[in-house]
């Protein structure tokens, strides 16, 4: 690479900067089999069975804002890397690196939260570190995650959706946008007041409901950086079928809709941090959305579209006015420290 | 009353289309100057609505688009100084400039901070008394009136480390000048903020002159569509005019309180604008009075030499001369994540919308 060149926010964004950073330094120097999959999770297949491992790093800003704190993201992001990957999360390590002067009281509110999701996830935190560095040199409490889980055979291949195909549906358990506004809104500089409150929840229990209720879910993906609109066009990025989406569809909440009004942001692109997005057979659709609608994290669950035969490799969105655009790769907008 | 949902429904969009349909029987290129509606037509997919007879073009107006080079180099030049903080609108800080952008700076140290307001810029200037705060005051008639307040409140509050690096612009000479230059097109969709603003007056020229219609719209699906049929039926009539479809916004007098304002701290200079070269009475300067406020005049800088990129057709793009899809380096070199051109960087350029809606 080029040595006059810096990082720049945007190659945190999810969208192309980052691409380029992850295949033109980190793949291209850690290459190996299991890496080059690029999935959620990494699948290792240990004697007879396969595991899923992952690691997720957590420098939101603010540490705490409305629907819940850093430490909850840190959670349920890695317990949902892995539930989407079709597996069973089971241990967590947990790292921090704290600033000096950092409000011991606040470390035990985070760790609180981490404590109770952990234990309403079913998952053991079973190792962890802890550094401080001087004052200034942190912007108060960056967290690291990493963890594993079990996979059901049956869903070797959910996180790639090699199995979707023209007829099955998309659905998505909630609305759409909401913990991207939340830490927006939160954010002292913008002075905005909003009800908004982050999305930010384990969905591995709902996950497992819905995969034992049917052997028809081909693909999951939770919604992230990037959000819904980044999920479906990297689904269909190299896919011999097209999506369809139906705005009229999607839920976003009055608030979340007005922010990003505001703000000139597209609902599509901000971040869920506890949403996920699944392809279902068509028999199957009904009863995987039922499952996932008895969760408190699926009551506004819906199925939004379909896979189609037609427009190969680009998923259009129905808008709500009757016209049709194509739903493009994030690229570019960029929210830094949203997770 | 949500002045949203009215506007997005879906039945009403419906009717204008049909009404659209029924009634245009001559092919119809239509402009929409404003880079607002650009993103509005594409994000709600407008042209799927419309018959093979109407044709949009994107024109010149989104602020970062037109803004040149030169601008962005000199802003680089300040972020460089030693006890400078440049404030700016998003939008700008990747906008490439000869050799950098304002977000390389960043990433090299220079203090940029993102403000969604110039008072947040003069907060920063209270803030850091040591320090030169230099706001980039960048837009047409709608962010020149904030700029234009924010001096206003600097000089009562005796604000003396703050300054304003002023791209702003005025609208009229270009629309003027599209067509002078022989742009093919039948009439403008008229940009909602900025005659919020200056009313409906300046656009007189435009009937009286070309024989064109102006119609001043709003940025919902319906008054888009409604605005599209009111300059489909002035075309296929014959009947040219200024009309204000955006009226639950735009007086015809527009805001007079902001104008004043404007005249108070303003003149007109000559000014370049990409694509469309140097305009008379386009730009606007800080008038001398309030010269203590200008960055111009009292923050000296090197500025290095501008170098153009070779094979960018913004240019001709913001003419309505070309599309995006017509440029070799769309979507190839230039993406919104590396962006060659200032169309492909801001959310309101036409080369952005195209890529993210339309590719």
């Amino acid at each position: 690479m080029d040595n006059t060149k810096n990082i720049l926010l945007g190659h945190g964004s999810g969208g192309k900067l980052s691409h380029d950073l992850i295949d033109g330094i980190f793949t291209k120097h850690f290459k190996n089999p299991i890496l080059d999959q690029q999935s959620d999770s990494a699948i290792i297949p240990i004697n007879s069975k396969n595991l899923a491992y992952t690691t997720d790093s957590f420098v939101v800003d603010p540490i705490f804002f409305p629907g819940g704190n850093i430490g909850n993201l840190a959670i349920a992001g890695t317990v949902n890397d892995l539930a989407v990957s079709g597996a069973k999360p089971l241990y967590l390590s947990v790292g921090f690196i704290i600033e000096e002067g950092f409000p011991i009281c606040d470390l035990e509110k985070i760790v609180v939260s981490m404590a109770m999701d952990a234990q309403e996830a079913g998952v053991k935190i079973v190792t962890g570190d802890t550094k401080i560095v001087d004052r200034g040199k942190c912007d108060k409490i960056f967290i690291n995650t990493s963890g594993i889980g079990e996979l059901e055979d049956k869903y070797l291949n959910v996180g790639s959706g090699s199995g979707v195909a023209p007829g099955d549906k998309i659905i998505i358990n909630g609305s759409i946008g909401d913990h991207g506004m939340a830490v927006m809104a939160a954010r002292n500089e913008l002075n905005i007041q909003t009800h908004i409150e982050s999305d930010c929840a384990c969905l591995n229990n709902m996950i497992s409901k819905a995969t034992s209720s049917s052997n028809g879910i081909k693909f999951m993906r939770d919604a992230t950086r990037g959000g819904l609109g980044t999920v479906l066009s990297e689904l269909v990025k190299d896919s011999d079928y097209g999506i369809s989406i139906d705005e009229d569809k999607l839920t976003v909440s009055e608030s979340v809709r007005g922010l990003c009004e505001l703000l000139g942001f597209d609902p599509l692109y901000v971040a869920n941090e506890g949403k996920v997005v699944m392809v279902v057979s068509e028999d199957d659709a009904n009863k995987v959305l039922e499952s996932i609608k008895e969760s408190p994290f699926g009551k506004e669950a819906s199925i939004i579209g379909e896979i189609s035969k037609d427009h190969q490799r680009m998923a259009w969105l129905n808008t709500s006015v009757g016209g049709r655009r194509v739903i493009e790769m994030l690229s570019g907008q960029q929210l830094p420290r949203i997770c | 009353m949500k002045y949203i949902d009215e506007y997005r429904n879906k039945d009403i969009v419906a009717y204008f289309a049909n009404q659209i349909k029924n009634i245009s029987t001559k092919p119809i290129r239509l402009m929409e100057v404003c880079g607002g509606h650009t993103m509005s037509i594409q994000k709600f997919g407008l042209p799927f609505l419309l018959p093979d007879t109407v044709e949009l073009v994107s024109g010149p107006g989104c602020p970062v688009c037109v803004t040149s080079r030169e601008y962005i180099d000199r802003a680089v030049a300040y972020s460089r100084v030693e006890d400078v903080i440049i404030t700016t609108y998003g939008d700008l800080i990747r906008v490439p400039g000869s050799s950098s952008t304002l977000e390389k700076e960043k990433a090299s140290g220079a203090d940029i901070r993102i403000v969604y307001s110039i008072l947040d810029a003069m907060l920063i200037a209270k803030e850091n008394k040591n320090n030169r705060v230099v706001f980039l005051g960048i837009g047409f008639e709608t962010t020149a009136p904030s700029s234009a307040a924010g001096i206003l409140k600097a000089s009562t509050a005796a604000l003396n480390n703050f300054f304003v690096y002023s791209a702003h612009k005025v609208m009229p000479p270009a629309m003027e000048t599209l067509i002078d230059e022989g742009i093919q097109i039948d009439g403008y969709v008229g940009p909602g903020h900025v005659s919020t603003i200056t009313g409906k007056g300046i656009y007189e020229n435009i009937p009286a002159k070309f024989n064109m219609g102006v119609v001043i719209s709003g940025f919902e699906p319906v008054d888009l569509m409604q605005s599209i049929f009111m300059l489909v039926k002035q075309f296929e009539t014959n009947d040219p005019k200024v009309e204000i479809q955006y009226s639950r916004v735009v007086k015809p007098e527009g805001n007079v309180v902001a104008q004043q304002m404007l005249e108070e701290i303003f003149e007109f200079r000559d000014d370049w604008w990409r694509g469309l070269g140097i305009l008379k009475n386009s730009g606007l300067q800080i008038r001398s009075k309030y010269e203590k406020y200008d960055a111009e005049k009292m923050v000296s800088v090197e500025v290095e030499e501008t170098i153009e990129p070779k094979g960018c057709i913004c240019g001709l793009i913001l003419r309505g001369e070309k599309k995006p899809k017509d440029c070799g380096l769309f979507g190839k070199i230039c993406t919104p994540s590396d962006p060659v051109g200032a169309c492909m960087v801001s959310s309101e350029g036409s080369c952005h919308a195209y890529y993210l809606y339309n590719r």
